[in-house]
């Protein structure tokens, strides 16, 4: 909205109430990226992936803009404040939320009632890796055979899919924790 | 055992399906990269020819010459690593050991690899 200040010509920019629900939602999922990147892990680049609750609580809630729109800013401004905008690291964690949300697209169609977050999440997590493990051996590694290891990743996919499905399947069903915690709070405040 | 039963309740029907199939394509991925036979003969190329076909049971080390220089390549205990080599990023050598059939380490700079290959070979070639 434009108005005038004096002599100067102000913009003001009015954040919509999806808008502050989305930076809510991101910077919640950045704290997890982050409390994440601390912990030790025993294979590189095996990790939880516990943001990726929040893009399925998001995607359950308010549909697959908004979850596109949580995880862009994730992984964007989650790998600012890691310092590893740009690099290898940050392509791969690009590639995987790529990968995950062309999945959870693909199965916006199975029926509600039989497949759950637990279903999502673990196509999600195979996904993420599938494209991680093809981004490494055609750009990072090309010639080492790093499919060698995919059994190793794919067991952690399944295992971190399924707890984090677990986590999320949860809060869907038990949705004051949630509201109390933190959805209404966005809410009053916009 | 509360906790359990109340997780359980989270699953639906399809939710089963899907990590049945994702347990199956695991184990998949496992019998296919790690249980393969393990390989009897190791086929060094040198720009696409074949600079030595040997056994992995006898232990030996061959230095294998390419344009950077100097590639070498060790045999010990059926199984083979490249020990060294000139290229730029060290890939080949980072690979460590290959004793599986299919099993490839590849010197890209060098125009060297190393091949594991079974008494009968599943693919008629492999190009890179």
């Amino acid at each position: 909205m434009w108005g005038k200040c004096g002599d100067m010509t102000v913009l003001t920019i009015k954040p919509t109430a999806e808008d502050h629900r989305i930076a809510y939602l991101a910077a919640l999922a950045i704290a997890l990226m982050l409390m994440e990147a601390a912990l030790p892990s025993p294979l590189p680049g095996v990790k939880p992936g516990l943001a990726n609750i929040v893009t399925l609580l998001v995607l359950k809630q308010y549909g697959l803009r908004t979850a596109f729109w949580v995880a862009g800013l994730r992984v964007v401004a989650g790998s600012i404040l890691l310092g590893s905008f740009l690099t290898p690291g940050f392509m791969l964690s690009l590639g995987g939320a790529l990968a995950s949300l062309a999945v959870l697209w693909l199965a916006r169609g199975l029926p509600e009632r039989y497949f759950g977050a637990v279903s999502l999440s673990v196509l999600a997590a195979f996904a993420h890796i599938a494209a991680q493990l093809t981004i490494v051996s055609l750009w990072l590694m090309p010639g080492v055979n790093v499919f060698y290891l995919s059994p190793a990743f794919a067991a952690a996919a399944w295992l971190f899919g399924l707890s984090n499905g677990l986590v999320a399947a949860y809060l869907l069903k038990n949705p004051g924790w949630g509201k109390q915690q933190g959805n209404g709070q966005y809410e009053s405040a916009a | 055992m509360n906790a359990y039963r109340s997780a359980i309740a989270l699953l639906g029907r399809g939710d089963w399906a899907v990590l049945a199939t994702g347990a199956v394509a695991v184990m998949a991925l496992v019998v296919h990269y790690w249980m393969s036979p393990a390989g009897q003969h190791l086929v060094i190329k040198r720009g696409g020819n074949v600079f030595l076909t040997a056994s992995l049971a006898r232990a030996f080390s061959v230095e294998v010459p390419g344009p950077l220089g100097v590639t070498q390549v060790e045999v010990v205990n059926h199984r083979a690593r490249v020990r060294s080599d000139p290229g730029p990023r060290q890939l080949c050598v980072h690979q460590g050991w290959i004793s599986h059939e299919g099993e490839a380490a590849i010197c890209l700079p060098n125009q060297v690899s190393v091949e594991i290959v079974g008494q009968v070979r599943r693919y008629d070639s492999l190009n890179y």
